[in-house]
């Protein structure tokens, strides 16, 4: 630390702004509450007591305006793409997406036979995270989780991007 | 009854309406598709019958060459007796009296038919899909559909048969 040790009095911390920003946005992702099938179950279970998701500081939230994640647990029907598409461009920013389970990965058991649905959620937003699972367990989904803050932590949102 | 007894009673009232189908179950009858209101009214409000809860409507393809189906699975609460009757549609123009109005639950179970057979419940007052987007094309449960690779810019490769195995 060298010049700056001593030199303030208790209580403060001296860090990059950037890094700051990253640790407050990677430890209270509120997460979106929406699920499509049998994933949203794994959700639950995950959000409930036993293994309390407000530990890591993710809380449901009902509104895509105050959500930071979303987590799209479940089969992804045509007809709801278009509808997962409009939630997600309500979201503000910065926003993240976990795609759980092998539905909303790659169209799990539907993959072929499948007509109404939607091969990966990633063909209409952006996925940051896969959790891999039929459905994944909470702990898979945690890890996700946890996968996804350090992620955030690594963001600079305001150093400049450089071409 | 027996499912015997209450296919003489359908005949005995409405004579030529029962079809001879050899691929159906001793519980099962195939009626004709004309009179088809007059018959469920019957079946609903005869004392003998009384048909009071429609279980279910689904419809069946049966391939190129044979015609498409609606079943509907009666039960009588008064007498503990069931039937399943049969009407069997014209691929082409498949349609058939709508019972919407006698059983209520039939609004949504014609609905779902017709989503996936594309068979048109005439009096329905409500026919519209109810599974699929309104926009969707073509009737999913038929063996000759083709699913669309493209759904409002979604574009969706298809998988074919032979690649799933190399």
């Amino acid at each position: 630390m060298g010049v700056l040790e001593n030199r303030f009095k208790d209580n403060i911390i001296v860090a990059s702004l950037d890094k700051f920003l990253g640790w407050a946005r990677s430890t209270s992702p509120w997460y979106f509450q929406f699920g499509l099938a049998c994933c949203a179950i794994e959700m639950m279970a995950s959000a409930a007591s036993r293994h309390d998701l407000e530990r890591i500081g993710m809380m449901p939230r009902s509104s895509p305006r105050q959500a930071d994640v979303m987590i799209v647990a479940g089969t992804v029907t045509m007809k709801m793409a278009l509808r997962v598409k409009k939630l997600y461009e309500q979201m503000a920013d910065p926003k993240y997406v976990i795609s759980m389970g092998s539905c909303a990965t790659s169209g799990g058991p539907y993959w072929q036979h499948g007509y109404h649905v939607l091969k990966g959620v990633d063909l209409v937003v952006p996925v940051d995270v896969y959790v891999p699972g039929c459905p994944p367990r909470p702990e898979a989904l945690i890890e996700g989780l946890l996968k996804l803050q350090e992620k955030i932590q690594t963001e600079r949102p305001l150093t400049r991007k450089t071409a | 009854m027996t499912p015997a007894e209450i296919k003489t009673a359908i005949e005995s009232q409405f004579p030529g309406s029962v079809l001879e189908n050899e691929d159906l179950a001793e519980n099962q009858v195939e009626l004709k598709g004309e009179q088809w209101l007059e018959m469920a009214t019957f079946l609903k409000n005869d004392p003998n019958l009384c048909f009071d809860q429609l279980e279910c409507i689904t419809g069946i393809d049966t391939g190129e060459a044979g015609p498409l189906q609606t079943r509907y699975n009666f039960h009588s609460m008064e007498h503990r007796h069931k039937i399943e009757v049969v009407i069997s549609h014209d691929r082409e123009n498949p349609k058939v009296a709508s019972i919407e109005q006698l059983w209520r639950i039939g609004d949504w179970f014609e609905r779902e038919t017709y989503d996936m057979f594309g068979i048109v419940y005439e009096g329905h007052r409500d026919l519209r899909r109810i599974l699929c987007p309104d926009d969707w094309e073509g009737w999913p449960l038929r063996k000759d559909y083709e699913g669309q690779e493209d759904y409002h810019g979604i574009v969706v490769p298809k998988i074919k048969e032979e690649e799933e195995w190399e």
